[in-house]
């Protein structure tokens, strides 16, 4: 145990993939806990038999302190008494039924005729992020790698993305449906809109921080100003680079559920929106817990890609990376993680 | 200084006699540099006027502080002189060039590429052909005996053989003059003195010139043919120094009389001898051992 929190020693594998495992496990512990241990908490009673109180009926669920008083009522009058278990509230069902909804919601067609599937609506929302941050780092990168090579760039237009970006995006909700009307356009906008400013301030900062020496070096060699930036600056920074945007797209995420609820919601907000008006929570955990599952398998796949892209970074003889090597089209003969010995 | 030159072979002084008839490579003329401080402007050099001429090994030699690495990444194009100029052949120096190429004390080869890919930086940058500077690139390596590496990533190279590299990319760029800004600062004393060997050996093979500087005395004699030395606080130029150290060098040299000689008289420059303690001042001391654990 005292191994495990000794200072700057990294975790061996069985330790992280444990503790991994445990981050999952103990949210869920006590989620579990309170949904199947009745004395925990369990505000409520779900009624089994109404007996004779008129307005009780089968299945309906209601304050604990309302159904003893309605049972008392009856007690003294001699007539039959209700049954009742107890129960949480409905917003908060039991992982169980969470996990069943995770297939079920999946095979349960709408409601309304013309409203979407659970995997149409994750399907547009996939697409308004994958647009909005295309679009937003379109500009914002090129932007930003500017910025940070050339002072006379960032002067120009730090100051007012600074000044921008401490609006919050769906102020400009109203703005974006008069300008591009209510359906998928107004919510990709909010999406470059809550990215791009971030996204520049972020890259412009990574760009800065490329050793000097590097640059200087170059000068040197007779690197002139624009071979600098796309031959020092950019490659120098390139992971951070590729760690920033993957970063940006996690800020991405948290902007879809805002920007599908400006003009006609869509997508996942939609979903989600429709399921509890039914007073269906199961399906609400249900969705919001598919978007954390494509975020993380997203930036996992992300993550993955990206060390074995930089190979000078990590030096790890891989596979994969020497089929992204490949792929690439580098010449070079390939790093096999073996180091040629000096005579 | 006439203590020095009289030091001298026959055969060293017909060299320094051949060195003089050869042209100037850089002219470097009442340079001068200060930076903004809080109590007015600092001067990190003053007045500094030397020549160097074609093939020569020029150290530049002094304590810190004393404008060094000002004084080369002048020449570089680095920073700008405050007053005076640096000719290369006969042109002034206005900012970087790859006509003068620089090995700097820290470690700049390009970690995104491989050690071949680094050498052929300049050539790619000047917009040569490819399968043109590759070959030169390998050329090179093969020169600083690291054609086995060209496939390398710099982070997988020990410090001595990436300072190596360093210096093939430098020299692949053809500059008129090479400097070097303590080049083997950071490497261990062994590392060392193999990459000075092998540094000689290079400067014979290749048609360049040489301005290195270091503040190792040995280092300095070892190498240059003279010796530029500076004196702090502002940095000026103390003496410049003839090495009567007949070549080729070997690290055996520095028990010859010859050799101590020229480090006796630079070390006087450098360190005036003076008494640290006055007699009648006495340190304050504490005892901090047990009376009769006494090791004198």
């Amino acid at each position: 145990m005292s191994s495990l929190l000794t200072l700057l020693r990294p975790l061996s594998k069985r330790a992280r993939l444990g503790i991994g495992i445990l981050s999952f496990a103990l949210p869920l512990l006590v989620w579990s806990l309170v949904s199947y241990v009745p004395f925990l908490w369990h505000p409520m009673v779900r009624v089994a038999t109404p007996g004779d109180v008129s307005w009780f009926k089968e299945g309906m669920q209601l304050d604990k302190a309302d159904f003893e008083r309605e049972r008392s009522k009856v007690a003294a009058t001699a007539g039959v008494v209700p049954t009742g278990t107890p129960a949480n509230p409905i917003f908060l069902p039991a992982p169980h039924e969470v996990a069943t909804a995770l297939y079920s919601a999946f095979v349960t067609p709408p409601v309304l005729k013309g409203d979407r599937w659970l995997h149409e609506s994750l399907w547009q929302s996939i697409q308004t992020i994958f647009w909005g941050f295309l679009l937003s780092t379109a500009v914002g990168l090129p932007l930003g790698i500017y910025c940070g090579a050339y002072a006379a760039i960032a002067r120009l237009s730090e100051p007012v993305i600074d000044f921008i970006r401490y609006m919050p995006a769906p102020a400009f909700g109203a703005l974006m449906v008069a300008i591009f009307g209510i359906h998928l356009e107004p919510k990709i906008a909010i999406i470059v809109i809550g990215t791009f400013f971030q996204q520049v301030l972020v890259i412009a900062n990574t760009v800065r921080k490329v050793d000097p020496a590097l640059v200087e070096a170059a000068q040197t060699l007779g690197a002139k100003p624009r071979q600098l930036v796309w031959k020092v600056f950019v490659p120098a920074c390139l992971p951070d680079l590729y760690n920033d945007l993957r970063i940006l797209l996690g800020w991405a995420w948290t902007y879809l559920i805002v920007a599908e609820v400006v003009g006609v919601s869509s997508g996942i907000t939609f979903f989600i929106n429709q399921q509890a008006k039914y007073r269906n929570f199961p399906n609400v955990y249900a969705a919001i817990i598919i978007i954390g599952i494509l975020g993380l398998a997203g930036d996992l796949l992300l993550a993955f890609v990206g060390e074995r892209l930089f190979a000078w970074k990590t030096l790890r003889p891989s596979l994969t990376r020497r089929l992204f090597q490949r792929l690439l089209g580098n010449r070079t003969p390939l790093f096999t993680g073996e180091i040629p010995k000096e005579d | 200084m006439d203590s020095l030159s009289s030091l001298q072979t026959p055969e060293v002084a017909a060299r320094f006699t051949r060195l003089k008839e050869r042209p100037v490579v850089l002219d470097v003329r009442g340079l001068g540099r200060s930076f903004a401080g809080e109590q007015g402007p600092v001067t990190a050099l003053e007045n500094i006027s030397f020549e160097v001429r074609r093939r020569e090994f020029l150290c530049v030699l002094g304590p810190s502080g004393c404008g060094k690495s000002t004084l080369i990444r002048l020449i570089a194009g680095l920073d700008l002189p405050t007053s005076g100029q640096i000719l290369l052949d006969g042109k002034e120096v206005h900012g970087p060039g790859s006509d003068r190429g620089m090995v700097f004390q820290g470690y700049t080869l390009f970690p995104w590429r491989t050690v071949k890919q680094n050498v052929m930086f300049g050539l790619e940058m000047r917009g040569e052909d490819k399968p043109m500077s590759e070959r030169e690139a390998l050329q090179w390596l093969h020169l600083v005996g690291l054609e086995k590496f060209a496939d390398s990533y710099p982070l997988q190279l020990s410090g001595g053989m990436k300072q190596r590299v360093a210096i093939a990319r430098a020299l692949a760029n053809n500059p008129r003059i090479l400097l070097m800004d303590e080049p083997f600062g950071a490497l261990d004393a062994q590392t060392r003195a193999n990459m000075q060997q092998h540094l000689l050996q290079i400067w014979r093979n290749v048609d360049i010139t040489v301005l290195f500087i270091t503040h190792d005395l040995d280092e300095a004699i070892h190498l240059a043919d003279r010796i530029l030395v500076l004196k702090p606080h502002p940095g000026r130029i103390h003496e410049l120094i003839e090495v009567p150290v007949p070549r080729p060098r070997s690290p055996g040299q520095v028990n010859d009389p010859v050799f101590r000689a020229t480090k006796a008289h630079i070390e006087s420059l450098i360190h005036p001898p003076a008494p640290l303690v006055k007699p009648n001042e006495t340190l304050p001391l504490f005892r901090l051992t047990q009376r009769g654990d006494d090791v004198e």
